[in-house]
């Protein structure tokens, strides 16, 4: 029992953490009022980004940061179509998935040519043990990036709730017009939470190619900025919540590959599809009570 | 003096968008151009021109804009409703596995029921796969982007286990579905092309939505759904329905793509079928304003830039990806320049 059920919680959190990453980013930005569907695009450019920061620099924090950077960008860019131009935030965050998916093959295929075996760094990001002598140590042998997570958890909900920022941004996703009126600046609020939740989704896919695989490839996000999109949604637009849905999905889907070393008798691809049915009908139950911040999808105009 | 305001923009400026668009983004993927070493002008003109002067050329842009037709015009319905459906992928793998499933069993049933029978089966799996987000979006008003998009991941396993399971080729142990009937295999348009009856399919797939939108009741309801529910209710606009029949239409006409490429291209399912054409139709759909004709060039257009994004990379060795990043990229212009509909020129 012992091996089987504290290996799992211990692949529980590696495989929430990139989850986690986009979908705090995301909580970020939609209580802003924005739904970036870019998100997906955006972890597979920051991973790509990172990679090659990391490569050419050998400094896996320099990845990290181009990541980031990499993620900023794109969320200001989300900024400028969304609230800049008021464009339908569906489509252009749909486009920039589009676009950044379509540079990473490119560039990709600029740099590396089309070679069969994905890049990897020499050495990503160490595992970290702590409690190493005690039972517990597959539990507690995480990525940096991973414990890191788990303390944004905290911070942003510190934020969200406790500061002044979080307030207003809060109230720009709420009722933007109030929010003019209170002399809230609901663009620049807005661009802050892309650029924020950007550089958080980056993260999230700066720690699938600098730590957990320590390589790029294509596939190498592979639906989770959907799978966070998701979570938002089951976690309310509550960072805590948020945490719960990512372990929750997170424990599924390392059940399921639990499952498949074990040699269960199911084709492996329903095992691969059942996080994502879960997924679903979890929201169609959380999706009742789902308080959806009331001036998401809507641009704001000051002059309507 | 000019003074910019806000009203209705002149014709003029609504037909410039596209053009402002495309201009906009042959500046931007220039750069791209650029780094790999090659000529912007020659690039494009290899891209956009060279298909187009040759036989083979413009027969590949006519089989490839059969399911971007399809998929765009599926999009679009939706869209039109306010349903934001982007499972057109999945609902297309979805009109696949059911043509591979049914075409191998038309042996004995002559030429036009049988592709009649393909078509109406294909479009039924569409229709289906897109039902249950349709179901939770109007009774549990749970968001339709997220369900479709993790139906097309969902879709993606069951072509898997299929191919790798009970379909897999017994002789050759590729994971591809048995060859459909001759009977159900859609004849071809043209001598030596693969241009296929597809393209009817979708150019009448195409004029049909452009009657219904327009002339019918269920059509313009509609319309009036996805102008805003509010509105679209106190009109007595059966709101739920119209979205329902949108999500519906909207997973047919996506399966259709997915027979098409099955019936009249491969005669079997392959993991590969769509090179995530599902996804190319929201730009196709974008780009031609949620209309039927804006659809129909769209798609062609789209189509022109796939294949001539293959066929320059071979000469000029730009990566043939940039023909997604030139799509991505229209698809941003589009919504930008869309901002010029709302403004008006004058002399103050």
């Amino acid at each position: 029992m012992e091996d089987f059920i504290i290996p799992l919680i211990g692949a529980t959190f590696r495989i929430a953490t990139p989850i986690l990453y986009a979908a705090l980013g995301e909580t970020i930005v939609e209580r802003a009022g924005i739904l970036n569907l870019g998100i997906e695009g955006t972890m597979l450019l920051a991973a790509f980004a990172g990679f090659v920061v990391a490569e050419a620099s050998g400094s896996l924090m320099l990845g990290l940061l181009g990541a980031i950077a990499t993620g900023m960008l794109l969320g200001a860019l989300m900024g400028f179509l969304s609230v800049t131009l008021k464009t339908s935030q569906h489509v252009a965050g749909l486009g920039i998935t589009l676009l950044a998916t379509g540079l990473t093959l490119f560039l990709f295929r600029l740099k590396y040519g089309g070679r069969s075996t994905p890049p990897s760094l020499e050495e990503g990001f160490p595992q970290i043990g702590i409690l190493s002598d005690t039972i517990l140590r597959p539990i507690f042998n995480q990525y940096g990036l991973t414990y890191a997570a788990f303390i944004l958890v905290i911070l942003i909900g510190w934020l969200l709730y406790k500061t002044s920022f979080g307030l207003r941004l809060r109230a720009v996703g709420e009722n933007p017009e109030a929010a003019d009126i209170a002399g809230i600046s609901v663009y620049r609020t807005r661009y802050l939470a892309l650029i924020i939740g950007g550089g958080l989704m980056g993260m999230g896919g700066a720690f699938l190619s600098l730590a957990q695989l320590g390589a790029f490839a294509h596939g190498i996000v592979n639906g989770r900025g959907w799978i966070a999109i998701a979570i938002v949604i089951f976690g309310n637009w509550r960072p805590t919540r948020v945490f719960l849905g990512a372990l929750l999905f997170a424990f599924v889907q390392a059940l399921q590959l639990r499952l498949q070393a074990e040699g269960v008798d199911l084709p492996y691809e329903a095992l691969l599809a059942l996080p994502y049915i879960l997924t679903i009908i979890v929201l169609a139950v959380a999706g009742r009570n789902a308080s959806y911040p009331a001036a998401l999808l809507k641009p704001y105009d000051r002059e309507a | 003096m000019l003074k910019i305001e806000r009203g209705s923009a002149p014709w003029w400026m609504r037909a410039a968008i596209p053009v402002v668009a495309i201009i906009v983004t042959f500046i931007l993927v220039s750069v791209l151009i650029v780094m790999a070493d090659a000529s912007p002008t020659d690039t494009l003109y290899q891209t956009l021109i060279t298909p187009l002067t040759k036989r083979t050329g413009r027969l590949d842009v006519l089989t490839r804009a059969s399911p971007l037709l399809l998929t765009g015009a599926a999009v679009a319905v939706a869209f039109s409703a306010g349903y934001y459906n982007i499972g057109a992928e999945g609902q297309l793998y979805a009109g696949a596995v059911a043509a591979a499933w049914l075409g191998p069993k038309l042996g004995n049933v002559p030429q036009v029921p049988a592709i009649l029978l393909i078509l109406l089966v294909g479009f039924a799996a569409g229709a289906l796969w897109a039902l249950p987000p349709a179901i939770l979006k109007v009774r549990l008003k749970v968001d339709e982007v997220v369900t479709t998009l993790l139906l097309n991941s969902v879709m993606i396993f069951i072509v898997s286990a299929l191919l790798n399971g009970p379909w897999r080729d017994p002789a050759s142990g590729w994971p591809q579905s048995p060859e459909i009937a001759a009977s159900a295999q859609f004849p071809r348009l043209f001598a030596r092309s693969r241009v296929h009856l597809g393209l009817v399919v979708a150019v009448s797939v195409l004029v049909m939505l452009w009657w219904f939108m327009r002339y019918t009741r269920p059509g313009l309801e509609l319309r009036a759904a996805g102008m805003g529910s509010e509105a679209a209710r106190f009109m007595g606009v059966r709101v739920k329905r119209s979205v329902m029949m949108a999500a519906l239409l909207s997973g047919g006409i996506a399966g259709l793509a997915g027979v098409g490429e099955v019936a009249g291209l491969q005669f079997h399912l392959t993991e590969s079928i769509s090179p995530g054409y599902g996804y190319t139709g929201i730009i196709v759909a974008t780009f031609g304003g949620l209309t039927s004709v804006g659809v129909a060039i769209a798609g062609f257009f789209l189509s022109l830039i796939e294949i001539g994004s293959l066929s320059s990379s071979r000469q000029t060795g730009v990566p043939n990806y940039l023909g997604d990043v030139i799509q991505a990229v229209l698809l941003l212009a589009i919504l930008g320049s869309f901002l010029l509909r709302h403004y008006r020129i004058r002399r103050a």
